[in-house]
């Protein structure tokens, strides 16, 4: 659309541009620069008046300049999508960087992508097996849910996302899920090993990737994973595809929200992210789920790592309080030589009790779990204890928990990278080690299942 | 200027105005595509407006017509069973307007204009009606009678009224002063619904949690606030109380939370039979859902759409609930166009006024003389979630100055699954001095006193549990282990409540209470055994005691309760009798 170009640029501050005296700019309008070098970059309107426009540059504001010549394409930022995307490598703006042709859309999708209205939406419970122990039986992962991973930098986050990516699957049916695989600011080395390993596995061909390297414009991050979502939502409601979001690393996509905060001089939130940052991850993370007449799925694994350790550092935090749970990552178990090192405590899944039960993983499933819970919670805590005053201070009951949270950690969490084991399996082997503890001290699980499920106690 | 404005500005959800005639909070339609909008702000000749829809696309130049109402809902039979948006747009008319996804530029009414209902008059005519008096009645669902009200500012003598089928538009009562009534009526949502007065609250809302009822009671028309880490527990509380307090109406506010949680409301409800009216729990039921990703001027407005109803509901002399999940997001969008607007911001950049807007919408509860005489309350509880769980932040300290019951949710007994995870230690109501004889009334003569124990125990556990981190619990005398053992009993039998399970997820009041007495009977003659020589660890483990604790998961606890706690006695006092 409109060839006219604007050279009546006033400032340029960090990934922003203004100018001023245009004609009316429509808000969230798509910008090309062109630099006097004849390069071209991308940019979009966040703000315009009759005075002033101000344009955020994707690809950052180096080279612009006064004379730099701006065109408003008359359109908010689309993606064309199609069928032909399932297998190709994309860059964080959505071109080909697999040297394949450009991708012709069956039409251009708006990367904003609306609301899902809530009463059109549908239940999510279908349980997704991932054959990991501590995510079956302890945070339970179901289709169309948004479950991030909680890590920190150095830990086997990424090696977690791909056993379930290759892992997961629905117990009775053969469905297979298509991957979006979706990088922002991650660096070259980690996104080998993601690639490789997904090509390894052949998964690549039915897989979607967009890749915004740590090397690539910062700004830019801000698009990449709407790109994703977009494309998966196409996926999943115009094909009926199941499709698993992964994305990473959170962390990178809200450093670059901070940076463009900064630029405008916004009142700053925690420190330093904007005070929105909550309803612009929403934006993201609620684009999961399943919604009424349509048969496929969005669900969505954003990695995130964890400045410091700390989960209350408001990225954590704010992508907690959007989510359905979170999967933690322990630094102390990774170091115990554990893996993969699942913190149960502090991880949910708050879809878990519509997945789990009779007729869809086992009737004991919620008991188990709680017992599990409980047991450990209280083993560890006794560590502490123990590290003061000795095991000798401890009764049978605390002697018992103590030993089992060992156990569970050894025996439960630790498994192979390649390992898959069946919801039975996990569920029998936790009845198995809950036999460490004398069952009376089992308050947690109902008298039923004792009688029906315990390996040495039942009738 | 004319009602007739153009954009002069655009900042996300913000629009600035050149050119119309308008006042405060007048809604104006924006753009060609007519987008809701309301002026928040004015600037000599220009009008700031929030806008309830996605503003992407829109130009400076383009117009803005001002309609000239201000914010209203409208009121009538049919809100009930309803889902809305902040703006009260019902997202099942939306769902066949557009679709699965929410566009932009679609109009609903909130409620529907067609539909027929039964109105039975109860005033003739000749009678002199006042502004809020009922005058006729629609059963609205199964278990509601709506009441229908002469609007504020109209009364009169009756000249002529109909009963008989009608629509909420047509007309059923005349006055001699030539006003036409129809059941249809708007409220203006942030101008709060006139009473004759205020009464101090005096009976409990009885929710069925026994944390709640027992130890930190909420009073019928009383306010709560739920401050927790995210995955406390505070949308499962929310819940509980929807479905299981004694509420006659409730209004769910869903404000900026998950689409996920809406839905499961929406379908579990239907399905859920209030234990009070033995009815489907929809029917009591108005929802409001704007979501974390729905636009955040409609989120601003949603926690005043639900509050109006409430009153409306309140005005007919019901008890409401109001539930606002969370209020924090509510903050957050005030934070958010308010720093659009450039305004100074207060303390972690929200607005200076937010402690006043808090303070404003908790004020709407309340137990009240409405204006027709009856008695009618609205009890708030809003969640807080503040961020990293510390509630030093602005919204959790202006939310604790106002309200007068604190749930206190702890993450780390969240992450132990101690649920709900309400902190007994810091948690508190203002509310058992009021209601103490209620519950001696109705419940038992000694229940305050047995109160008083259950939390004095807790408090000497916590006390104990300090000693225990250092020396551990084996080097403590016998008779204070038994008071821990006591103390887990509490925590772990009575506090602990499973909102998933069938059976534990609502205890009622005489449950309750027999529970917390099967607490203070264990301790009673677990120390005479002891006394008498038996081994603590022979006590504790009876099994009747663990048959007595594991019942609580079965149907008919209540009525074998006595003879489980009979029991565990005699077990005990066995034990004793072994040892001599
Ligand atoms: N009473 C309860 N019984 C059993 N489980 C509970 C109970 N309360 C909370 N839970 C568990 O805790 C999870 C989180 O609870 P909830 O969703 O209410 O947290 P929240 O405080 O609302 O979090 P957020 O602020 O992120 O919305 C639930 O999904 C459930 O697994
Ligand atoms: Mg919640």
């Amino acid at each position: 659309m409109s060839g006219k170009e604007y050279r009546t640029i006033t400032d340029v501050k960090g990934p922003l541009v203004f100018l001023n005296k245009t004609d009316p700019v429509a808000y969230g309008e798509i910008v090309s620069l062109r630099l006097s070098d004849g390069s071209i970059k991308n940019g979009q309107v966040l703000d315009t008046s009759d005075d002033m426009v101000v344009v955020q540059v994707f690809e950052g504001t180096a080279g612009i300049d006064r004379k730099t010549g701006i065109q408003f394409m008359g359109d908010v930022f689309k993606l064309p999508v199609s069928k032909d995307l399932i297998g190709r490598i994309l860059t964080g703006a959505g071109k080909p960087r697999d040297g394949g042709p450009e991708i012709i859309g069956e039409f251009n999708a708006d990367i904003i992508g609306a609301a899902i209205n809530p009463y059109s939406r549908e239940s999510p419970e279908v349980f997704i097996q991932t054959g990991i122990s501590a995510i079956d039986c302890c945070t339970t992962l179901v289709r169309g849910q948004k479950l991030p991973i909680f890590s920190a930098s150095g830990l086997p986050h990424n090696d977690i996302a791909l056993q379930i990516a290759r892992q997961a699957k629905l117990i009775d049916s053969d469905e297979q899920f298509i991957v979006v695989f979706c990088a922002m600011g991650i660096t070259a080395e980690e996104y080998n090993y993601f690639r490789h390993d997904l090509e390894r596995t052949g998964a690549l061909e039915n897989a979607v990737l967009f890749v915004n390297l740590a090397d690539d414009p910062a700004v830019e991050r801000l698009i990449t994973p709407r790109l994703a979502l977009t494309t998966a939502e196409f996926l999943a409601f115009e094909h009926d595809y199941h499709v698993l979001v992964i994305y990473t690393d959170m962390t990178n996509y809200c450093d670059s929200l901070r940076q463009i905060g900064a630029a405008r001089e916004e009142v700053p939130g925690r420190r330093g992210y904007p005070g929105y940052m909550y309803t612009d991850l929403a934006m993201l993370y609620e684009r999961a789920g399943i919604v009424k007449g349509k048969k496929g799925s969005i669900t969505q694994f954003p990695i995130l790592t964890m400045p410091g350790d700390d989960i209350t550092h408001p990225i954590p935090d704010l992508s907690g309080y959007i989510t359905e749970g979170q999967i933690v990552i322990s630094r102390e178990l990774h170091q115990k030589g554990i893996y993969p090192p699942i913190n149960i405590l502090p991880s949910l899944s708050r879809l878990m009790n519509a997945g789990i039960g009779d007729g869809k993983t086992r009737e004991d499933h919620k008991s188990v779990s709680d017992q599990l819970y409980a047991a450990y919670a209280q083993g560890r805590e006794l560590r502490g204890l123990v590290a003061i005053v000795g095991e000798d201070a401890l009764n049978e009951r605390d002697l018992q928990l103590l030993k089992f949270s060992d156990i569970f950690e050894d025996t439960y969490l630790r498994q192979d990278r390649d390992e898959d084991r069946s919801i039975t399996q996990t569920l029998d082997m936790a009845w198995d080690i809950l036999t460490n503890i004398d069952t009376k001290y089992l308050v947690r699980l109902d008298q039923k299942w004792i009688d029906k499920y315990h390996p040495t106690d039942k009738k | 200027m004319s009602d007739k404005g153009s954009i002069y500005r655009i900042s996300g959800p913000v629009v600035t105005v050149t050119g119309i005639d308008a006042k405060m909070y007048d809604v104006v339609r924006v753009g060609d595509e007519g987008l809701m909008g309301e002026v928040i702000e004015l600037h000599g000749e220009k009008a700031v407006i929030q806008v309830y829809e996605d503003t992407s696309g829109i130009r400076p130049g383009e117009s803005v017509i001002n309609t000239g109402d201000t914010l209203s809902v409208v009121l009538g039979p049919g809100l009930l069973t309803q889902i809305y948006d902040g703006i009260q747009r019902p997202l099942k008319v939306l769902e066949e307007k557009m679709g699965v996804f929410i566009t932009r530029g679609v109009d609903a009414d909130g409620i529907d204009m067609e539909k027929i209902w039964e109105f039975k008059p109860v005033v003739a005519v000749g009678d002199e009606v006042s502004s809020g008096q009922v005058i006729g009645t629609v059963q609205e669902t199964e278990t509601i009678e709506h009441r229908v009200m002469v609007p504020l500012g109209k009364g009169g003598v009756v000249k002529e009224i109909k009963g008989g089928e009608f629509n909420v538009t047509e007309i059923i009562c005349t006055l001699e002063d030539g006003s036409e009534l129809a059941m249809l009526q708007r409220w203006p949502v942030r101008s709060p619904r006139p009473y004759i007065q205020k009464y101090a609250p005096d009976t409990p809302l009885v929710t069925g949690q026994r944390i709640l009822d027992f130890l930190f009671p909420l009073a019928k028309g009383g306010t709560a606030g739920i401050p927790g880490p995210f995955g406390s527990g505070k949308t499962v509380i929310q819940q509980q109380l929807a479905k299981w307090s004694d509420a006659q109406i409730v209004v769910y506010i869903g404000c900026g939370e998950r689409g996920n949680e809406m839905t499961e409301v929406l379908t579990e409800f239907p399905k859920l039979i209030d234990p009070n009216s033995g009815k489907p729990l929809m029917n009591r039921t108005v929802m409001i859902a704007n979501t974390s990703n729905m636009p955040v001027a409609a989120r601003e407005a949603s926690v005043y759409t639900g509050v109006t109803i409430a009153e409306y509901y309140r005005d007919m002399g019901y008890d409401v609930a109001l539930m606002a999940d969370s209020t924090s997001r509510w903050a957050e969008a005030m934070r958010e166009i308010s720093s659009r607007l450039e305004e100074m911001p207060g303390e972690e950049g929200y607005p200076a006024y937010l402690s006043s807007r808090l303070a404003e919408f908790y004020e709407r509860a309340g137990r009240v003389e409405t204006l027709s005489g009856a008695d009618g309350s609205i009890s708030i509880i809003g969640a807080v979630s503040p961020p990293g769980g510390d509630i030093s932040e602005p919204v959790s300290q202006g939310t604790l100055r106002i309200v007068k019951v604190f749930w206190g949710l702890d993450a780390g007994l969240a992450r132990q699954r101690h649920f709900p995870a309400i902190a007994w230690l810091s948690s508190y109501s203002l509310y058992p001095a009021t209601l103490d004889q209620w519950y001696r009334d109705n419940v038992a003569t000694d229940f305050p006193e047995v109160r008083t124990k259950i939390s004095s125990l807790l408090q000497v556990e916590s006390e104990l549990q300090e000693i225990v981190q250092l020396v551990g619990s084996d080097a403590l005398p016998i008779d204070q282990q038994l008071t821990l053992e006591v103390a887990r009993m509490i925590r772990e039998y009575f506090l602990q409540q499973n909102a998933f399970h069938d059976v534990d997820t609502y205890s009622n009041l005489d449950l309750q209470y027999k529970m917390a007495a099967a607490i203070l009977s264990f301790q009673e003659n677990a120390k005479l055994a002891i006394d008498a020589g038996a081994m603590l660890e022979d006590v504790v483990n009876v099994p009747a005691r663990t048959d007595l604790l594991r019942g609580r998961f079965e149907e008919g606890y209540g009525e074998r309760i006595d003879e489980l706690v009979a029991n565990m006695n005699k077990q005990i006092a066995d034990a004793a009798g072994a040892e001599n």
